[in-house]
């Protein structure tokens, strides 16, 4: 399946999740699933028979809010069965509202808690490079969640072993759940920042797959931090940019509006 | 005992290339060592903790076995989230190595104080918890930690802790240690304060009071049967620990027999709930804590004296 026929799946399955089981966060996911599916589409070297094999790619989802983007993109790609997104956030069910790893192939980390998935991923990368491994390890923020310090003492981490397999990946949609990142607690001028603690740093279009997927396959010997200009909500014109839909969960009105936007949205170039 | 946890894991790591030591930018003349015989096994974080414990959940989760090593507080309370949620709940064999147990650290102040950690490292789920009193202890823990995969945290003294063990004891049940018997009233302590227990005992001789001392380095899993066991023929027991009363090695003890329905007399002895102000070497402070020799000496005496 082409990243964007991937993508667009897994915008329809999160919505319906989230609005039929009562489930926040679905702006974060919307604004995330472009580079979940180019990542476990086509650039991250992992597949869904090899999720336990030594030499695969590792890919891991620092904003663990986004965990119903994070399962519809694995479910369409292979890893997890369809059917489970039916009970997402239900008692009993296998994914919870939070990335979890246990009993879920193809994720590598429970997060939910911010800042925690670099460090790990750094932990990851630097037993490769000590065993000359040549994988790599790719790890996906939020920018609201790039306050955590932790972040920052990894990226140090990074960049004094020249860590050149492990590259991030910033959803940089300049909103956070009470107002917008630069409102709340500034982070510009971010790239400048990650180029500061010695990192490569791309700024792309992180809803353009074409983008994703150049910047994503550029490897270097130092590590690299894309910036994935994106937009919270993207692909429902009444969530795109919009604060509130971080939090707020669907109604039945809102998914069959936002449904009907994306089933008639299958037009676009394709990766 | 800090020494004798580097030798130890030194020589660990010559048959495991898997074991790694990380640490936080500490450890002066004590690691440097296992950083030049081991040098792809040794790994200084920074002061940065955070990202230490989440480094060493990654490499755990490669394979790797990494100790994490730092002082007082820092490599248990600072990362606290990382070792829960990095470690402990994905299982990780990751062990945290904290140098300077209790007040050991004793004038460079409250911050440098170990006195929670052992009530919050053990209610982390999986995580195995030792305390032990003397190096042949501390070497007994490393060998229990490796010989099982899974979350550890080991508390370590600072150095030159007397022995109080013959030879190194086998922790592989979690059994208490018999250190020296008494008839009257069995004293357990978990840590290098082990030596305030044995002059309890000494002390008490002269009133007539027979002390059973105990040590327990290994206070999760608690092996309570076996404490129950030890304490066989006395009136009770007191627990001694250089750590808060609220929620430590005493508590651990309380919550065993509790549960099992035991009616054992139990006196938890430890710091009272207050952040230490005065300044001091670890005696002293034990002695303005209430933890000093003839204080410990005085409860156990009226403990056995009212359980009798």
């Amino acid at each position: 399946m082409q990243s964007i026929e991937l993508a667009r799946r897994a915008r329809i399955s999160a919505l319906t999740m989230c609005s039929t089981s009562g489930a926040s966060h679905i702006g974060a996911a919307l604004s995330v699933i472009d580079i979940l599916a180019v990542l476990y589409g086509h650039v991250a070297d992992v597949a869904p028979h090899r999720t336990d094999d030594p030499a695969r790619d590792i890919v891991l989802v620092s904003k663990g809010h986004s965990a119903s983007g994070v399962y519809a993109v694995l479910a369409h790609a292979g890893y997890l069965p369809l059917e489970w997104l039916d009970d997402y956030y239900l008692d009993g069910s296998h994914l919870g509202g939070h990335v979890t790893a246990h009993g879920n192939p193809g994720v590598e980390l429970s997060t939910g808690a911010l800042g925690h998935a670099l460090p790990f991923g750094v932990g990851r990368a630097l037993t490769d490079k000590l065993d000359g491994v040549d994988r790599r390890v790719f790890v996906v923020l939020s920018d609201g969640e790039c306050a955590e310090g932790s972040n920052w003492e990894a990226a140090l981490m990074a960049a004094h072993h020249s860590l050149g397999n492990v590259t991030v990946v910033i959803d940089r949609n300049r909103l956070q759940i009470l107002g917008r990142t630069e409102d709340v607690l500034g982070l510009e001028p971010f790239a400048d920042k990650w180029r500061a603690f010695g990192w490569e740093v791309d700024e792309i279009d992180g809803h353009d797959h074409v983008q994703l997927t150049e910047a994503l396959r550029v490897r270097s010997d130092r590590p690299r931090a894309i910036v994935a200009n994106t937009t919270k909500g993207k692909g429902v014109d009444f969530m795109e940019d919009k604060v509130e839909w971080h939090t707020l969960v669907p109604t039945a009105d809102h998914l069959a509006l936002a449904l009907a936007q994306l089933q008639t949205n299958t037009t676009e170039v394709q990766a | 005992m800090r020494d004798a946890f580097v030798k130890k894991l030194n020589e660990k790591a010559a048959d495991d290339p898997n074991i790694m030591l990380l640490v936080g930018d500490l450890g002066f003349g004590v690691v440097a060592d296992f950083g030049d015989t081991y040098p792809k096994q040794f790994l200084n974080c920074g002061v940065a903790e955070q990202s230490m414990v989440g480094i060493a959940a990654g490499m755990a989760a490669s394979g790797r076995r990494p100790f994490v090593y730092s002082i007082a507080n820092f490599p248990t309370l600072r990362p606290l989230e990382q070792i829960r949620n990095d470690i402990c709940y994905h299982g990780l064999s990751v062990t945290i190595v904290s140098v300077g147990a209790g007040l050991a650290y004793g004038s460079l102040g409250y911050t440098h104080h170990a006195v929670e950690d052992i009530s919050i490292l053990r209610s982390l789920p999986g995580m195995r918890v030792f305390s032990p009193a003397d190096a042949l202890e501390c070497n007994a823990a490393v060998d229990e930690i490796l010989a099982t995969p899974g979350p550890a945290y080991l508390r370590l003294g600072k150095n030159r802790e007397p022995l109080v063990n013959p030879t190194q004891p086998d922790l592989s049940r979690g059994e208490p240690i018999l250190i020296r018997d008494g008839s009257d009233v069995t004293l357990i302590a978990a840590g290098p304060i082990i030596t305030q227990a044995l002059e309890v005992a000494e002390n008490l001789v002269a009133s007539g009071v027979s002390v059973r001392v105990v040590s327990c380095p290994v206070i999760k899993p608690l092996n309570a049967e076996a404490i129950r066991s030890v304490a066989e023929g006395t009136v009770g027991i007191v627990t001694l620990e250089e750590h808060t009363i609220l929620g430590g090695f005493g508590s651990a003890v309380l919550e065993g027999f509790a549960v099992r329905g035991w009616r054992t007399p139990i006196l938890p002895l430890g710091l009272e709930d207050a952040a230490t102000h005065i300044m001091g070497s670890q005696e002293w402070i034990r002695e303005r804590a209430g933890l000093a020799t003839p204080y410990v000496q005085q409860r156990v005496a009226t403990f056995a004296e009212e359980n009798a």
